[in-house]
C-alpha cells in the first residue's frame, strides 16, 4: 500500500455527511445510470444499437459523487465510457439513448454515436474515442477557465488504460506549470480492455502519477458515493483556492466487458461476483439509507419505479425518433465565411 | 481459412521459421488481440515473443522501430487504424526515414498491422482509411489485402520485407469470407495488383473491402446490360502496379477508381493523374472516381452513404461507358 508520509499525498477524507435529500438524489442518479446502461446493453443485443458501446455499470458512484462536488459552469469531459457522465451532468436520457440508436433525436443528430455526444447547455464536452486524447483537451478547458478569469474548473476523467499514454503527462506538466484549475480523475476500473493494471503499469498507485510535477494525489474508494463526494469536495476546494491541479484515483470496477463484444475471459466470474456482492455502489448506499432510516423500502421502490419510467421512455423515444436524413451527412461540416 | 485465420497462420508460420519475429501491441497476448487475430500465438511462442503492451500507440510504434534497428522483425498491432495517428510521427519520421537518412546503414524491417476501413458502424474513430497520409509521407510500403489468400501472402511478404510495411487489414471481412489457403509459406509480391475479373468495356480499380462490392456490381452489369467490367484489386498502394493498370486501361479505354477514403487527395487522385499521363491517348472518357465524401464518417448513415455503395459504383461505371464527347 501507499506510504501516507509522502508530502504530496493527500489523505482521502471520510464519507461526507450529506443531507437526506442529497443521499436520495445520489441513489436515484446511480440507479438511473445502472438501469439506462442495462437497457442500452439489452438494445444492443437486439440489434437496435450498432457499432461500439461501452457500459459504465459498476462505476456509477464515481461520476455521481464528483458531479455533486462541482457547481454550475464547471466543465466535464471524459473518454468513450461516457453515458453515465452525460446522465450525471443532467443530459436528457432520451437524447442520449437516441444517439446510441443513431437517430435524429440524438444529441449529435445520430452522427456521433455512443462515444461522441455533447451538451453545451450542460457543460459536457464529450466522450472521446481515442484513449487518453481527452486529457489535454480537458487541460485546455482549464486553461480557458483561468484565462477568462472565471472561478470555474475542469473535471477531466480518464481510465487506468489512458494513464499510460504520453499525452497525459504532457498535460500534467502544463497544468502544474501554469497552476490550472483542473481536477484529474482516473477511474481505475482495474482493466484496460483485457489487461489488468498490474500487467501494464510500472506504478500501479495511479494517484502518484503526478508526483514528479508536484501534483497532489488522493486514492479514493470509488464504490462509495459519499467518499467520492468528500474527496471531490476537498479537490474542488484545493483547485478553487488557486492551488493548481489535483489527481484523484477512484478505485472502482467495471462489471461488464470493455465493450459489448468483449467476453471478458481475462478475469473470473467469481471475481466479478465478489465485487458485485460486496462492494456494489448502489446496494451499499441502499443499505445505508435503510439502516439510517433516511427512507423506507416503499420510498426507494418509488424511486426505482420513477427511474424505470425514464429509461422506458428513453428507449421508446430512441426507437421512434427517425433515422437522420442522408442529406444530414453534409450539414455542420464547415461554415461559409 | 478466414482472413483472420490467414493472418494468424502467416504470423505463426514466420515466427516458427524465424526467431527474430516478435509481436507487440495492446491485448495481443493473453486476450489474443482485439479481433483475435493473434489468438493462441502467445501460448505457442511465449510471452517473450508475443508482448502485451500498455495502451500507448506512440510507444508501441517507437519500440518497434528500436527493435527493428537492432535486428529484430517486430509486428506491431494498432487496434484500429483510427488510433494510429498518435504513432504518426514515429512511423513517418522514425520508421520510414532511417534507410534514407543513414545512407543505407540502417533499415527498419517492421510491420504495422492496422485494422482499417468502414462497414462496422464504427463512426469516424473506428472507420478510418489512413492510406493517403502514409503514401504521401514516403518511405513505407503499404498493402491492403481483401481476401484470405492475399492476407496470408501479403502479410508474409511484409514480415520478410527489409522495409517498414503498413498492412491495412479489412475489418469487415475478418470473418466474412473463406478461401482455400495453403499454409506453405508462399509470400505474394508486394506491388502486384490482382486481376479479379476480366472485361473489355471498362476498368475498375479498387482495393480493400470494396473489392467485393465492385465485383458484385460488375456481375450485375454483365447479367443485366451486357457491360463487361474488368476489376483490378490493387492490393499494394506503395508501390502500386502502374503497368498492370495501364495495360488494362489500354484495352478498355475507360477507368473508374473506387475507394472509401475521402475523394480529395485520396489514392484515386494519384492513380488518375498517373494514368492520364501514361495512357492519355487511350482514354475514351474522363476518369471517374467513386470515394468517401470529404466529410467525417458518420455513425448514422456512414456505412450506407459515406462508403461508396453499389448504386454509386454502378452509376460511375454507367457514366464511363455511356460517355460521349
Amino acid at each position: 500500500m501507499a506510504k501516507t508520509t509522502r508530502r504530496r499525498r493527500k489523505t482521502a477524507p471520510a464519507a461526507v455527511a450529506a443531507t437526506v435529500d442529497e443521499v436520495l438524489g445520489y441513489y436515484r442518479e446511480m440507479l438511473l445510470i445502472r438501469r439506462f446502461e442495462e437497457k442500452a446493453g439489452q438494445m444492443y443485443g437486439m440489434g437496435l444499437i450498432g457499432g461500439f458501446c461501452h457500459l459504465y455499470i459498476g462505476q456509477e458512484a464515481v461520476v455521481v459523487g464528483m458531479q455533486a462536488a462541482i457547481g454550475e459552469g464547471d466543465t466535464v469531459l471524459t473518454s468513450y465510457r461516457d453515458h453515465g457522465h452525460m446522465l450525471a451532468c443532467g443530459m436528457d436520457a432520451k437524447g442520449v439513448m437516441a444517439e446510441l440508436t443513431g437517430r435524429a433525436g440524438g444529441y449529435s443528430k445520430g452522427k456521433g454515436g455512443s462515444m461522441h455526444m455533447f451538451s453545451r447547455e450542460r457543460n459536457f464536452y464529450g466522450g472521446h474515442g481515442i484513449v487518453g486524447a481527452q486529457v489535454p483537451i480537458g487541460t485546455g478547458l482549464a486553461f480557458a477557465h483561468r484565462y477568462r478569469e472565471t472561478d470555474r474548473l475542469s473535471l477531466t476523467y480518464f481510465g487506468d488504460g489512458s494513464a499510460n499514454q504520453g499525452q497525459v503527462y504532457e498535460s500534467f506538466n502544463m497544468a502544474a506549470l501554469w497552476q490550472l484549475p483542473v481536477v484529474y480523475i482516473v477511474e481505475n476500473n482495474q482493466y484496460a480492455m483485457g489487461t489488468a493494471v498490474g500487467r501494464a503499469s510500472a506504478q500501479t498507485e495511479l494517484f502518484r502519477r503526478g508526483e514528479s510535477m508536484g501534483i497532489p494525489g488522493m486514492q479514493v474508494d470509488g464504490m462509495d458515493v459519499l467518499k467520492v463526494r468528500a474527496a471531490g469536495d476537498q479537490a474542488v476546494k484545493h483547485v478553487r483556492a488557486g492551488k493548481g491541479p489535483i489527481l484523484l484515483e477512484m478505485k472502482t470496477y467495471r462489471y461488464r466487458g470493455h465493450s459489448m463484444s468483449d467476453p471478458a475471459k481475462y478475469r473470473t466470474k467469481e471475481e466479478v461476483q465478489r465485487v458485485r456482492s460486496e462492494r456494489d455502489p448502489i446496494d451499499q448506499l441502499r443499505e445505508n439509507i435503510l439502516e439510517a432510516g433516511q427512507a423506507d423500502e416503499a420510498a426507494l421502490k418509488e424511486i426505482d419505479r420513477e427511474v424505470k419510467d425514464i429509461v422506458t421512455e428513453a428507449a421508446e423515444f430512441a426507437q421512434q425518433s427517425p433515422e437522420p436524413d442522408p442529406a444530414e451527412l453534409y450539414t455542420d461540416v464547415l461554415l461559409e465565411a | 481459412m478466414t482472413v483472420l485465420e490467414a493472418l494468424n497462420a502467416a504470423m505463426a508460420h514466420e515466427m516458427a521459421r524465424d526467431d527474430r519475429v516478435v509481436i507487440l501491441g495492446e491485448d495481443v497476448g493473453t486476450a489474443g488481440g482485439i479481433f483475435r487475430v493473434t489468438q493462441g500465438l502467445q501460448q505457442r511462442f511465449g510471452p517473450k515473443r508475443v508482448i502485451d503492451t500498455p495502451l500507448d500507440e506512440k510507444g508501441i510504434a517507437a519500440h518497434a522501430v528500436g527493435m527493428a534497428l537492432y535486428g529484430l522483425k517486430p509486428i506491431a498491432e494498432i487496434q484500429f487504424s483510427g488510433f494510429i495517428h498518435d504513432a504518426f510521427e514515429q512511423l513517418m519520421f522514425g520508421a520510414s526515414k532511417y534507410r534514407w537518412a543513414t545512407g543505407g546503414q540502417y533499415s527498419v524491417p517492421m510491420v504495422v498491422r492496422a485494422p482499417s476501413f468502414g462497414g462496422i458502424k464504427g463512426g469516424f474513430w473506428h472507420s478510418q482509411s489512413p492510406e493517403a497520409y502514409y503514401v504521401h509521407g514516403g518511405g513505407m510500403k503499404i498493402v491492403a489485402p481483401s481476401t484470405p489468400r492475399d492476407a496470408y501472402g501479403l502479410l508474409l511478404a511484409a514480415i520478410r520485407d527489409p522495409d517498414p510495411t503498413l498492412v491495412l487489414e479489412p475489418v469487415p471481412l475478418y470473418r466474412a469470407l473463406r478461401d482455400e489457403v495453403a499454409d506453405d509459406g508462399t509470400a505474394l509480391p508486394i506491388g502486384e495488383a490482382c486481376l479479379v475479373r476480366e472485361g473489355a468495356d471498362v476498368t475498375v480499380v479498387t482495393y480493400g473491402p470494396l473489392r467485393h462490392d465492385v465485383v458484385a456490381v460488375a456481375d450485375e452489369m454483365a447479367a443485366a446490360r451486357g457491360i463487361e467490367v474488368e476489376v483490378i484489386d490493387l492490393r499494394s498502394l506503395m508501390p502500386f502496379d502502374v503497368d498492370g493498370i495501364v495495360g488494362s486501361v489500354r484495352r478498355t479505354g475507360r477507368l473508374v477508381v473506387v475507394h472509401e477514403a475521402p475523394l480529395s487527395l485520396g489514392f484515386g487522385a494519384e492513380l488518375a493523374a498517373t494514368v492520364q499521363q501514361v495512357a492519355f491517348g487511350y482514354l475514351h472518357c474522363p476518369i471517374e472516381r467513386v470515394a468517401g465524401h470529404d466529410l467525417p464518417y458518420g455513425f448514422a448513415g456512414g456505412d450506407e452513404y459515406y462508403r461508396p455503395n453499389r448504386a454509386r459504383i454502378g452509376a460511375a461505371i454507367t457514366r464511363a461507358v455511356e460517355f460521349s464527347f
